[in-house]
């Protein structure tokens, strides 16, 4: 048994400015300053070597209750966020849905207030409904994580996203990253929106002009924090000399609303596969929030290949969400 | 409800765009009717005194457009509780749609609502009827038998009359009444699952939106329909500049459409659902303020650039007349995800305040204003020769009596409406009801 409580590296104390505000939720990471990522990825850092030790298991959250609400099915994400929970010492209580009062009819209000009534401490909540994290931290008064929300937010895949590619490239400045596929659907595109341009990524957006938020993606709103976004519908000036590329899922619960043709045609003009790949730099890490369509966005020889880093983005998610649940809960990093 | 003492009304700034008056004087009601009007009166007649010292006097206004919820939602308002939010709010008229459970689309149910509003309504309540039974939109209703009950319009509101050839059949079948379609412009292919206006605010809140074309190819049938039948077609609540171009084309070439916009439409952009209030920019962090389902109306808050175009469309009179489309809610219609929650905003008891910045800003002059509120709205009701909407001798005694300056903070928990659903949560507004007359009697007083 480990005699360590302090898995906080001696790093992230010298990189947390002073001027960093407390935060309470973790809705999106467009309140993330670079400074604040910079915490998060150092902290993950240190995380991941509490994984990789043979008792994973600190006491940093010991009496803290976390709990998950997921209205949306989740494999991944709900896990990761479990093991990162329990490697913290925290109580984790998994409301499923399917066994809870939500299935008889009760609000998410409603619900919200029980959970507050047993104290949690961390809500992480998934939600079909866009804004409904930002809903739920505005009924009570407990933090709140934003497992994904409708096409809004993902905030937590996104700093895994970012933290895989940190681990590939070293640095994310300058590094040009392509996003390809359904971003006006995407609530990983719009964090990673957020996050790739705080680390001072060249984020090139691209996918068919129906799936594309243009009214907001326009010169007139790519300014400031944004400025560093593009978009285009061209897949070979999206992947030309790309750092790394990033695949979407392509939500085909949305077809019937007539935005693409056919998966078909989807994959003729927008799949990742190894002839396009060949634009990007060599050996570009190829990223896939999952689950994949195989086939549709993304080939089976390149979601499996060399440049996938798929599986490396599923074992960072648990140091990542550790790192985000130990700040929040710990109040950024003092103790 | 007859006074039965008279109602003087002294020293205020009467605004009557009815016949063009617009001085300090003074008014006198007596049995339910204005007796007397015009320059200050020397001796004071043995009435119930009104000081309208520093206050501005005019025609009570009247509501086109608002939902009384009853029958069937009453825990989002009554007809009780609804007209004297009314009152409040200044309006001595208000004309209820039939989106209620049963939809008004038999005598019975105007029956209903007219003896209601008869024993416990503070105002008058004029009935619109349904088109189509149900306001499913699949069959006529018994057209004849709701205008012989006495509705002043009809309207499948809350859903457009989609299918075009009943719409043709409506217009056709009410033209022998003189009554207007009212129509909900709304393309259902178009705005399906849609929660708030399409635009750069809905992409980045990642909320699926209403294209204003949605509601424009609605105003564009509506505009070939009226051509085609020659009936009237009434169209409510315009929230795009597209539509009030259309309008503006389609009147000049004489065609029987007429159209309205409400407070919101004209103050509130789309930036609002952002939580802010309308501040900051759209690529400002989120918080938990974000998503304010009190934005969340149909049709839905629009542009900047469209508040442009419906200002100058009621100020050229191409658009005739604002209405409120009050739509009360409960807490738990709106305590919810933006998706789940009711579309509407209750605001009878702000649109004064919230239609008085435009004139604050130099965007409207007050005498027009007044005249969209009353007047115009009497006239298209076909009542301003039975003396609504005016203050001349003769007139129905319905009067608002307003502070055009006086600042007060919206708290939606103080509102008399059963619907607290007010974005202007503490929003402070310019103007304020000091006293509502209906029929000579003071219907509302404030702090009394």
């Amino acid at each position: 048994m480990t005699t360590r409580s302090d898995v906080r590296p001696a790093s992230a104390t010298e990189v947390l400015p002073s001027s960093l505000p407390p935060r309470r939720h973790v809705l999106d990471l467009d309140d993330y300053s670079i400074e604040e990522i910079e915490l998060v990825m150092q902290t993950t850092d240190a995380m991941g070597e509490v994984l990789r030790r043979s008792i994973r298991k600190v006491p940093t959250l010991q009496g803290k209750t976390v709990v998950t609400l997921f209205y949306e099915p989740s494999t991944r994400t709900r896990v990761s966020f479990e093991q990162a929970g329990k490697v913290l010492s925290a109580d984790v209580i998994n409301l499923s849905i399917a066994s809870s009062s939500v299935e008889k009819g009760e609000s998410l209000l409603n619900t919200a207030r029980t959970l507050e009534a047993t104290q949690a401490d961390v809500i992480i909540i998934r939600h079909g409904a866009s804004g409904a994290p930002n809903f739920l931290a505005r009924c009570i008064e407990g933090s709140v994580i934003n497992a994904g929300d409708g096409a809004h937010a993902h905030p937590t895949q996104a700093l895994l996203d970012l933290y895989t590619l940190r681990q590939r490239l070293g640095s994310i400045e300058g590094a040009k990253v392509a996003i390809v596929g359904d971003v006006l659907h995407s609530r990983v595109a719009r964090s990673n929106l957020w996050g790739l341009a705080a680390a001072g990524a060249q984020v090139v957006l691209c996918g068919p002009p129906t799936l594309l938020p243009m009214d907001w993606l326009r010169d007139q709103h790519l300014q400031g924090r944004l400025a560093s976004i593009s978009v285009t519908t061209s897949i070979n000036d999206a992947l030309d000399g790309a750092d790394a590329v990033m695949t979407l899922r392509l939500q085909k619960e949305r077809q019937q609303d007539g935005l693409i043709p056919s998966l078909r045609e989807y994959a003729r003009s927008y799949q990742i596969n190894a002839d396009r790949l060949k634009l990007a730099k060599t050996g570009a890490p190829v990223m896939h929030p999952g689950p994949m369509n195989e086939g549709v966005e993304i080939s089976s020889e390149v979601a499996h290949g060399a440049a996938s880093v798929i599986e490396a983005q599923v074992a960072n998610g648990v140091a990542v969400r550790m790192a985000v649940l130990y700040l929040l809960a710990t109040g950024r990093g003092e103790e | 409800m007859v006074g039965t003492r008279p109602l003087f009304i002294k020293g205020g700034r009467i605004v009557d765009p009815s016949q063009g008056l617009d001085l300090v004087g003074d008014l006198l009601l007596q049995e339910g009717r204005v007796a007397y009007v015009g320059a200050p009166l020397d001796t004071a007649p043995d009435a119930e005194v009104l000081d309208a010292s520093g206050l501005i006097v005019s025609p009570g206004f009247i509501d086109l457009h608002c939902h009384l919820r009853e029958p069937g939602f009453e825990h989002k308002e009554t007809i009780a509780t609804g007209t004297l939010a009314a009152a409040r709010g200044g309006f001595t008229t208000v004309c209820c749609m039939p989106n209620t459970e049963p939809a008004i689309d038999s005598a019975v149910v105007v029956d209903f609502i007219q003896r209601k509003a008869a024993a416990e309504g503070v105002v008058r309540v004029l009935v619109i009827g349904a088109v189509t039974r149900g306001r499913l939109g699949k069959e006529l209703a018994d057209l004849g038998e709701l205008a012989d009950a006495g509705v002043i319009a009809v309207s499948d509101d809350g859903s457009p009359v989609a299918n075009a050839a009943l719409m043709k059949s409506a217009l056709l079948y009410m033209k022998p009444y003189g009554l207007p379609v009212i129509d909900h412009c709304e393309d259902p292919v178009l705005s399906r699952g849609g929660v708030m206006n399409e635009g750069a605010v809905s992409s980045r809140l990642g909320l699926r939106g209403v294209p204003a074309a949605a509601e424009e190819n609605m105003v564009a049938r509506n505009i070939q329909l009226a051509e085609l039948t020659g009936g009237w077609v009434h169209l409510a609540h315009l929230s795009t500049a597209g539509s009030v171009a259309m309008v503006r084309a389609a009147k000049e070439r004489g065609l029987p459409i007429t159209a309205e916009v409400m407070p919101h439409h004209l103050t509130l952009t789309d930036a609002w659902a952002l939580g802010r209030q309308g501040e900051g920019d759209v690529n400002d962090p989120l918080t938990a303020t974000a998503y304010d389902t009190t934005t969340k109306v149909n049709p839905p808050l629009r542009s900047s650039t469209d508040i442009d175009a419906l200002v100058e469309g009621l100020r050229d009179g191409v658009i005739d007349i604002v209405a409120t489309d009050h739509a009360p809610h409960a807490a738990v219609d709106k305590e919810v995800t933006y998706d789940e929650a009711a579309f509407g905003i209750s605001n009878i008891e702000t649109a004064l305040g919230s239609l008085l910045s435009l004139v604050h800003a130099g965007r409207i002059d007050l005498q027009t204003l007044v005249q969209r509120m009353t007047a115009a709205p009497a006239t298209l009701l076909g009542r301003a020769g039975q003396g609504l909407g005016s203050l001349k001798t003769g007139s129905v005694g319905d009067v608002v009596i307003f502070n055009a300056e006086a600042p007060w903070e919206v708290d939606p928990a103080a509102f008399v409406s059963r619907g607290k659903n007010s974005p202007l949560r503490g929003v402070t507004l310019k103007g304020r009801v000091f006293a509502t007359v209906f029929n000579g009697s003071v219907a509302y007083q404030e702090g009394a």
